[in-house]
């Protein structure tokens, strides 16, 4: 018989203490949040935010909270949260403010259930069991909304800058040029060559100057990357000079020792074309005239 | 299926017109070693443009043809490889080593007449 009490004691109570829990915390409502905010400015925390803002989020998110406490359901909380990460995210809030608070609010509530329990141990011991495992959730949940609402924006902008698509233009009649800025990754590099490659059919090309001086850091792989470019280049029967390489990257390449002996490479992006428009047959001479137009213009 | 071989000039030109079996490969293979001696031609073009894969078979062939011409005195181009057929080639490490590429017909044509005149080369190599 023993054992059945208990067994009640843990489970039939846990709704009316939450309840209960919930009753208190909306009878004290004003006076938690305001703890709760001076908690936070306190902390540092949400800097790039004001005071009154700070109070009119802090609101939103203790009403949030008891609900969820009151009804156990978190999704009115998950899409507040996304809602608050879209907001919060573009002025620069940071993840570890974001559960700082939330935490800091569980913090504060907890405090204030000592000390309305702190005569009775037991029954302080029962409203813990009923609120701690409910406000782990809410952080929970608070936390990864905000974090998967600033993944979709990396990977939004990911998606804008691979939409900036490296550019293949024609320079000269058969001389294309191709200049590559950022980081090349795999799927980056795969999309560029097949992007040359069809820029070479259309536009018939017959040398390409690929320029490189935008491409910050140059491992193995990228260098692999340029030099399968530069061979499916050639299969269409288009010379590749690369250009653009910076002293840090020349020694990288030949650090990591990859064969780049198949690579024609000028130092930089004019003499890259001086030497397609060489390979082309153009013969490009000054008529002396800068100086008259310039003069024209006066 | 027989691939068509027709004479323009001193050159061979070896026109695929469908997909080939590895024997039809290795039929063309020897046809055009055969002939480039008998027509005393100084260059053979093989147009692949109709080819949306080549194989590993295909290309050794295609390199085993070149080295073979070359020791018959005539340099073979490699006419027409569809851009993504080039991509997937780099990929796979199927690197035509010695076999000199263009981009079409006409441009292959070109190319010899500029070598055989002995103008600056461009592209290929």
């Amino acid at each position: 018989m023993p054992q059945r009490i208990a067994v009640q004691a843990n489970v039939q109570p846990t709704a009316d203490l939450l309840s209960e829990l919930v009753a208190h915390l909306g009878q004290n409502r004003t006076q938690l949040r305001e703890e709760w905010a001076r908690r936070i400015t306190e902390s540092v925390l949400l800097t790039a935010m004001t005071k009154d803002e700070i109070f009119a989020e802090a609101t939103s998110v203790y009403d949030n909270y008891v609900e969820v406490l009151e009804t156990g359901s978190v999704e009115a909380l998950q899409a507040y949260a996304r809602n608050l990460s879209e907001r919060i995210i573009p002025r620069g809030v940071e993840t570890h403010e974001v559960v700082g608070i939330v935490l800091l609010l569980r913090d504060v509530l907890a405090r204030s259930l000592f000390k309305k329990y702190q005569a009775d141990f037991g029954l302080l011991n029962r409203v813990l069991d009923a609120y701690e495992p409910a406000a782990n959730r809410i952080a929970n949940t608070v936390a990864v909304g905000f974090v998967q609402e600033r993944e979709r924006i990396i990977r939004q902008q990911q998606e804008a800058i691979r939409e900036l698509s490296t550019p293949v233009l024609q320079v000269r009649e058969r001389l294309l040029i191709l200049p590559i800025i950022g980081i090349v990754d795999s799927q980056r590099a795969r999309q560029l060559t097949e992007q040359l490659l069809r820029g070479i059919r259309s536009n018939r090309a017959k040398v390409v100057v690929m320029d490189i001086t935008g491409v910050p850091s140059v491992d193995s792989t990228v260098a692999n990357h340029l030099v399968q470019t530069v061979e499916a280049s050639r299969l269409l029967g288009a010379t590749v000079i690369v250009t653009g390489l910076s002293p840090e990257i020349a020694q990288t390449l030949v650090t990591i020792g990859v064969d780049l002996t198949k690579m024609n490479t000028v130092g930089d992006l004019q003499g890259g074309i001086e030497e397609a428009e060489r390979l082309l047959g153009y013969d490009v001479t000054s008529t002396g005239r800068l100086a008259a137009a310039h003069g024209d213009r006066e | 299926m027989l691939v068509p071989i027709l004479r323009q000039g001193p050159y061979l030109i070896a026109s695929i017109q469908s997909a080939l079996t590895d024997a039809d490969l290795l039929r063309l293979r020897d046809d055009l070693v055969e002939q480039v001696g008998r027509y005393r031609s100084r260059g053979v073009i093989v147009d692949v443009t109709v080819l949306d894969v080549m194989d590993s078979f295909a290309v050794r062939t295609i390199s085993s043809l070149a080295q073979m011409i070359k020791l018959r005195g005539a340099e073979t181009l490699l006419v027409g490889i569809q851009p993504e057929v080039a991509f997937t080639m780099v990929q796979l490490g199927l690197a035509l080593t010695g076999v000199a590429t263009a981009l079409d017909l006409e441009e292959g044509l070109s190319y010899l007449d500029e070598r055989d005149k002995g103008g600056e080369r461009v592209g290929g190599r």
